[in-house]
């Protein structure tokens, strides 16, 4: 955390609100994402109790899974959201427009350009918290390897027919939300904490209601008042006001409530099994309704005010205006949806349980890439992400003091003008580093020559650093630069130390060319990889 | 009141945060810390899903079941494939009367297991650690007793172990219990001639994927059982803590909350948010540190980058050139912070 940061903070503190942490939004945000609240059953391997979801924020579907043992209520669950998630992520598909991307010739060896689909938008999905990206990433590992009664018609227990595929789809959104900067799945704790400090720690930011309490506290209320209830305040049965984001629910939830309430559909569920005549049994339906509602109005209970929470919280958001490179790296984003519809309309197996050491590899190097041009788009589009970078010496900014036309060795003379800079930053300058500056949205390189000394408090304005520097690019072909390419005095420019676009690293050798230091090449396997072992007593 | 004995979780909690006394010496005390946040008005969240209790007994009683044969079939193959398969392994009785008395049968148990060339599984075995001058009692889930005499912890989760990986944290915390049992059965095997070894890798035994098939692994806690050792020899003697009392100190719930609260007030505390996730008085304690108005509460690292500075308002002062000495790196790098981030705010242009 960076020392802008922590002030933030300390300032959310004394004030009693939180601090902005961003000027914009560095996230893309869809018209209609796709909110996802789901609830597990504690000591379960992701067992599903129940999900609010929907792209509607006033009329959200709820699936409830009375039962969360019993496996045919888990696939009904799974079925239906299947139901809701799979049409969404349809549509998104069927729109597409014609892009270019470069690929190698199989026969040449070159790299040439070929037009390939690329879908409009993609859809996004919006999970309360961390520990809900988790659970979508659980689920999809549950679900893919799934075999329908089609696949396999002699298997016990075959899952419906669309859920391996949803599966898949999960797998991927959670995948990619691993990669910096993306937003395909993002978690609403960790967009809320991106753009604002609050004044407790991160730790604690990851309650949504209290992150939210501090951000926007209702009706002249203190921040830190407002949190304390949201993540403390219980009614006089014991319950949370605020129940948790979950997935996991409050232990006193479980105990208290639910646990009954599954007792109870249980017993109506025996006794509807026992009954004797259509009579009895009619009236015993009634009971197994009457419990499914209860159980049905205690998961609604306990995820509708999340759900309201998470639409807050993307209204908060989309006040803020859009970063310039936002629409870049969703573009990316929209790359990799085409990218994984392509896999599945082509019939490749779903995704593997472990990585072969080359794909592994290679989601690593994408991984700290975007890293890096996340912590450079984010700078460049955030003054106040700016002043942290130049906080660390990574940038500075000031006011062109003199410009001295110069010209390079080579034959045929190149403008390399000198710009010096006054600066209050104390950027970590040594000979012949390079700095960039954004020009037009292109960066433009400049040399560090010298500090010019003897200049400070001359009386012209302020002490500071006088830093000299050869611009070495972005001017043009002709010995004159460019109008406009060159900074001139009393303008206010801002160089930063690291680069503007990240270079690609070195490239990987195909899958089937592992070297045997990392395992050889992968063994292709026979047909689809197993199902995973269906035990009595297994959940989910 | 009844006391309330240490467990491995309390004692590896009380070694991620050793320099807190107020909870070296109510746990050291055996006071309730449940019933006094109560009492306190900021009572603890922690509780157990009723769910989550009978999956994880189910599960324990299934990898047990048979006398221990897939239990120990997996420490076999983990832990000592050289070693005789386990046929048949002796499953001595453990059950005696009271805490010390099921510590004896234990020693008693693993001396006689010791030494006989064959497998033996201890469930529930029950073992005495002395921390910072009280007694601790510690049931670890098993302990094996190798043919060569050699003696593994089990520790068995209820969290999943997915394509052969679990969530790191959560391994993380169960080693770090494994690890104060390795300690509690080195002290066991130092009173036996020779002393057996006790492995250094324990055995955690985790649901695979899905399903409610035990799936295990050894994990190395050497690391874990040394930060643990360490934390432990330097926790500060209880009775070193108690003489700063003043006399008559007392920590029963039934007090009126005022005394209640200047009793517990009367020894320091080191709170920082990671006490949430471990320590049941800890939102008693956020709520003195937050009134107090220390940085800590903020997390740890703030305090490093601070320095000297350790409240909200001498720091903002700082910051916002009211207070402090320039020459002070920390101030002069608060007040740099400052005025960039009242300039990027400001919309100056960039």
């Amino acid at each position: 955390m960076s020392l802008i940061t922590t002030l933030a903070r300390l300032e959310a503190v004394s004030s009693g609100r939180a601090q902005p942490a961003a000027t914009v939004r560095h996230r893309h945000l869809s018209e209609h994402p796709l909110v996802f609240v789901p609830l597990t059953t504690a000591g379960e391997a992701g067992a599903p109790l129940g999900a609010l979801v929907g792209t509607d924020r006033d009329a959200p579907r709820l699936l409830v899974v009375p039962q969360p043992r019993d496996r045919d209520q888990r696939f009904a669950f799974l079925a239906e959201l299947a139901d809701v998630v799979l049409p969404y992520i349809d549509a998104y598909g069927e729109s597409v427009e014609t892009a270019e991307r470069s690929e190698t010739d199989p026969e040449t060896g070159k790299r040439v350009k070929v037009e390939v689909d690329l879908c409009t938008d993609a859809p996004q999905l919006i999970v309360p918290s961390r520990a809900g990206l988790d659970l979508v990433r659980l689920l999809g590992r549950s679900m893919r390897f799934r075999r329908t009664a089609e696949q396999e018609p002699e298997a016990p227990h075959p899952a419906p027919p669309r859920v391996p595929l949803l599966g898949r789809w999960l797998t991927h959104f959670g995948e990619r939300a691993r990669v910096p900067g993306s937003a395909l799945l993002l978690a609403c704790t960790d967009l809320l904490s991106r753009h604002w400090a609050t004044g407790q720690s991160s730790l604690e930011d990851q309650h949504l209601g209290a992150l939210l309490a501090w951000i926007d506290p209702p009706g002249g209320e203190s921040g830190a008042e407002a949190a304390h209830r949201a993540e403390r305040a219980r009614d006089e049965r014991g319950q949370l006001l605020w129940p948790p984001a979950g997935p996991a629910t409050d232990p006193a939830f479980d105990n208290k409530l639910l646990a009954p309430a599954i007792e109870r559909y249980d017993r109506a569920r025996t006794a509807l099994a026992a009954a004797e005549d259509g009579v009895e049994a009619d009236d015993r339906s009634g009971e197994v309704t009457a419990a499914e509602r209860r159980i049905r109005d205690l998961v609604e209970g306990c995820t509708r005010p999340t759900w309201d929470a998470v639409w807050r919280s993307l209204d908060l958001l989309r006040a803020l205006p859009e970063g310039a490179h936002v629409e870049d790296r969703w573009t990316r984003d929209r790359w990799s949806f085409t990218g994984h519809r392509d896999r599945v309309l082509a019939g490749e197996p779903p995704q593997p349980r472990r990585d072969d050491a080359v794909t592994a590899a290679g989601k690593l190097a994408t991984r700290e890439r975007e890293q890096a041009r996340l912590d450079a788009q984010e700078a460049l589009d955030d003054p106040l992400v700016m002043a942290g970078r130049r906080l660390a010496g990574e940038a500075f900014a000031g006011e062109v003091t003199d410009v001295v036309m110069a010209y390079g060795e080579g034959r045929r003379p190149s403008p390399r003008p000198l710009v010096t800079v006054r600066t209050d930053d104390r950027p970590h300058l040594d000979e012949r580093v390079k700095v960039y500056r954004s020009l037009g949205g292109k960066p433009q390189a400049a040399e560090f020559v010298r500090y010019e000394d003897g200049e400070a408090g001359d009386g012209t304005g302020g002490g500071g650093a006088l830093v000299v520097l050869r611009v070495v690019d972005k001017m043009g072909r002709g010995k004159e630069p460019e109008e406009g390419s060159v900074p001139e005095k009393g303008d206010r420019v801002c160089f930063t130390l690291f680069e503007h676009e990240q270079r690609g690293g070195a490239k990987l050798p195909d899958p089937e060319r592992t070297p045997w230091t990392h395992g050889g090449p992968p063994v292709a396997a026979e047909g689809p990889p197993a199902a995973d072992p269906v035990t009595e007593e297994d959940l989910l | 009141m009844q006391p309330k004995p240490l467990d491995a979780r309390a004692l590896a909690a009380l070694a991620a945060n050793p320099g807190c006394r107020r909870r070296a010496l109510l746990d050291g005390a055996g006071v309730d810390k449940t019933a006094l946040a109560d009492a306190l008005g900021a009572p603890s969240a922690f509780g157990q899903s009723q769910f989550a209790l009978v999956r994880g007994n189910s599960f324990e009683a299934r990898v047990k079941a048979d006398g221990g044969a897939e239990l120990l079939r997996l420490v076999h193959e983990r832990l000592d494939p050289a070693a005789a398969p386990p046929g048949s392994a002796a499953v001595p009785d453990l059950s005696a009367v009271g805490p010390e008395g099921r510590t004896a049968r234990t020693a008693l148990a693993l001396r006689e297991a010791t030494g006989t060339g064959t497998w033996a599984l201890l469930d529930h075995p029950m073992l005495a650690l002395d921390v910072a001058g009280s007694v601790a009692f510690l049931e670890p889930d098993a302990v094996v007793v190798h043919p060569d005499g050699s003696w593994t912890v089990v520790e068995i989760k209820s969290f999943p172990m997915l394509d052969g990986s679990a969530d790191a944290a959560k391994v993380g915390a169960a080693a770090r219990q494994a690890a104060v049992y390795v300690l509690a059965l080195e002290r066991v095997a130092a009173q036996l001639d020779p002393a057996p070894e006790v492995r250094h890798r324990v055995l955690l035994v985790c649901p695979k994927d899905f399903s409610n098939l035990p799936a295990a692994s050894a994990v190395d806690v050497r690391k874990q059982r040394a930060v643990t050792r360490r934390q432990l020899e330097r926790l500060t003697r209880i009775e070193e803590i108690a003489d700063t009392l003043p006399e008559g100190t007392c920590f029963a719930p039934d007090l009126p909350p005022e005394e209640l609260t200047a009793a517990v007030e009367a020894i320091p505390a080191t709170y920082a948010p990671e006490c949430l996730a471990a320590c049941e008085l800890a939102f008693h304690c956020r709520a003195r540190s937050r009134g107090e108005g220390a940085v800590t509460s903020l997390g740890r690292s703030l305090r490093a980058e601070l320095g000297g500075l350790t409240t909200v308002d001498e720091v903002l002062a700082a910051a916002h050139g009211r207070a402090g000495d320039p020459d002070d790196p920390a101030v002069a790098a608060l007040r740099r912070a400052s005025a960039l981030r009242a300039e990027a705010l400001g919309g100056a242009p960039c």
